[in-house]
């Protein structure tokens, strides 16, 4: 059995950050393996150590400076990593589901994967959409939220999807399909000292969108980013200032009041 | 006119409270350019569902009777069918966990561009300005989409439409191609349980990320000793095990309604805000100022939690 997971390198925000039009200003910006991604890495690898993967491919749509984010993912187990980027790709200031779900299918097509595996959203613009997207896509089954899947895969994944309020489902899905993994569904590894000098050696193939056969226009957001904005807090919030034992003092008196606390 | 279709949820024979939020989302778009708007009720004891989601600005209620509960490809079906009839401008759905699960193939398969996780809505008719949040709610961004589309709204952000309606409501004969369903659900499984119902409790101190390794929760457990509340805590420490799931408070936790809300090093993700928003009183703790978390809290302290939680400890001692 052959696993495909897409890997995402997210842009994270410093705390403190300014926006520069419709983007926050690079100096505010870090880089970091997309959290749900890292339980999909984990997922696949783990079916791989229990022989019931063969082989697991990771995808990655992202320029050249997103390597080290691949790096990791080959360090904790894949086998080999496929990015796709391309000049077209590098003015869009926000790549949509549509163009995702078109670069995403065509890396899977020629693949042939029984079973892809995504993060269940990405940390900076989750849309949480492009899993259920890409399967529909290729006439692939598919399950979003997956917090528990049986190893023993043989023509279909028995899973449990993490339904609202504390309350999971219990689903047989038919292979070949493609999985949304929540995060939790198991412990992520850290890389170890040998799995890094070994992924420096495994295979990253480079694409480009002629290369997948990917038409540029089919890449063409429909959706056009016209603001963006710090949000206006909603609350009249009661900020206490002081030393740690001053404010420590003031909810303490707080609690009293409210006879919550002895 | 900007028609719009809008697809209620349920599980286990109830309504989720989006399926009334979905009329309020639905009726204010229809009514910027003075179009219809249609429901649809898919699976369950849909003429019951019918009758409770006819309220106050519902034109149409489109009924589909095939099964008991949600399958993904019966929804997809039946909503493409239905888009097809009606040929509305937009077609919302929620972004609950089911939501997700058919809306971006409802999209796919209509060759509609999508839009997830929505906060806010807005038409001309040919355009849609939708406003979602980026980078875990730390900034609000508007998208432009022209044309007809698909947009997933987020619990919680629209009131819930009131009052008696007189729509029509008409069975629809969706055609369920069942060698196209790839997934049987088997059943349902409540998880956590446990000794502990922090749903019950009067106070909780509630710990997140901030608190970073597994060995200083001891200092969250001594404080909420001293001030004879319950632990409970976000969805981090609970993924990395740290604490039971029964503990967990949000979305895919439990909801709580304590007197009072002490989120340690919690920085206030949608998920787990929507667990804890209904608290009579909120206080952060945490050292980032602009934490999401702080948009709804009544009392800020913005300091280290390792300096300010054994200070208040000791209060208490």
């Amino acid at each position: 059995m052959k696993i495909l997971v897409t890997v995402k390198e997210v842009a994270t925000v410093e705390d403190e950050f300014e926006i520069e039009g419709t983007a926050i200003a690079e100096q505010y910006l870090g880089a970091d393996l997309n959290e749900w991604d890292d339980y999909a890495i984990e997922e696949a690898v783990q079916l791989q150590e229990e022989g019931v993967a063969d082989e697991v491919v990771t995808v990655t749509i992202g320029p050249e400076e997103c390597e080290q984010t691949i790096r990791q993912a080959l360090a904790k187990g894949a086998d080999r990593a496929v990015r796709v980027w391309d000049d077209s790709l590098e003015d869009v200031d926000l790549l949509d589901v549509g163009a995702k779900t078109e670069i995403l299918s065509a890396v899977v097509e020629e693949e042939d994967p029984d079973l892809v595996l995504t993060g269940v959203q990405s940390g900076d613009d989750s849309w949480g959409a492009t899993g259920v997207s890409v399967a529909e896509n290729l006439g692939y089954q598919w399950g979003a939220v997956v917090n528990h899947l049986e190893h023993d895969l043989e023509d279909a994944a028995s899973v449990r999807r993490e339904l609202e309020g504390g309350v999971e489902e219990l689903t047989e899905i038919e292979l070949p399909a493609v999985l949304t993994i929540q995060t939790g569904i198991n412990e992520p590894r850290y890389a170890s000292l040998r799995g890094i000098r070994q992924a420096q050696r495994k295979e990253l193939d480079v694409k480009a969108l002629a290369d997948l056969d990917v038409d540029e226009s089919a890449i063409e957001s429909e959706l056009e980013l016209s603001d963006m904005y710090e949000p206006e807090s909603e609350s009249d919030v009661t900020t206490w200032e002081g030393s740690a034992e001053e404010t420590a003092g003031e909810l303490a008196e707080l609690l009293r009041d409210k006879g919550v606390a002895p | 006119m900007t028609d719009v279709l809008a697809v209620t949820d349920h599980r286990r024979g109830e309504l989720r409270d989006v399926s009334y939020e979905i009329i309020t989302a639905g009726r204010q778009l229809a009514d910027e350019t003075g179009g219809d708007l249609h429901l649809a009720v898919v699976s369950g004891t849909v003429d019951d569902f019918a009758e409770k989601v006819n309220r106050e600005g519902v034109d149409a209620i489109h009924t589909v009777d095939y099964g008991e509960e949600f399958n993904h490809d019966v929804y997809t079906q039946a909503i493409t069918q239905l888009y097809d009839d009606l040929a509305p401008q937009y077609v919302l759905a929620p972004n609950s966990v089911n939501g997700l699960d058919y809306a971006p193939a409802v999209a796919t398969e209509l060759d509609l561009p999508i839009v997830t996780d929505t906060i806010g809505l807005e038409t001309d008719g040919d355009t849609l300005i939708a406003t979602r949040e980026m980078y875990g709610g730390k900034v609000e961004t508007t998208n432009e989409l022209e044309g007809p589309a698909v947009a997933t709204i987020r619990s919680a952000e629209w009131p819930q439409a009131e009052g008696t309606g007189d729509a029509s409501i008409e069975t629809f004969d969706a055609t369920i191609d069942e060698d196209a369903i790839g997934s049987t659900v088997n059943g349902f499984e409540e998880v956590g349980g446990g000794d502990v119902d922090i749903s019950e409790a009067d106070v909780l101190v509630s710990v997140g990320r901030g608190i970073e390794e597994e060995d200083n929760l001891p200092l969250i457990e001594e404080l909420a000793d001293a001030l004879g509340a319950t632990v409970s805590s976000s969805r981090p420490i609970v993924d990395n095990g740290w604490l039971p799931k029964n503990r967990q408070v949000g979305q895919s936790g439990k909801v709580v309604t304590p007197d009072v809300y002490i989120a340690i090093g919690i920085s206030g993700a949608v998920q787990h805000v929507a667990g804890m928003k209904g608290s009579d009183t909120i206080v952060a703790i945490n050292t980032d100022p602009n934490a999401p978390i702080m948009d709804i809290a009544d009392y800020a302290i913005v300091d280290d939690l390792f300096d300010v939680v054994p200070a208040l400890t000791e209060e208490f001692q």
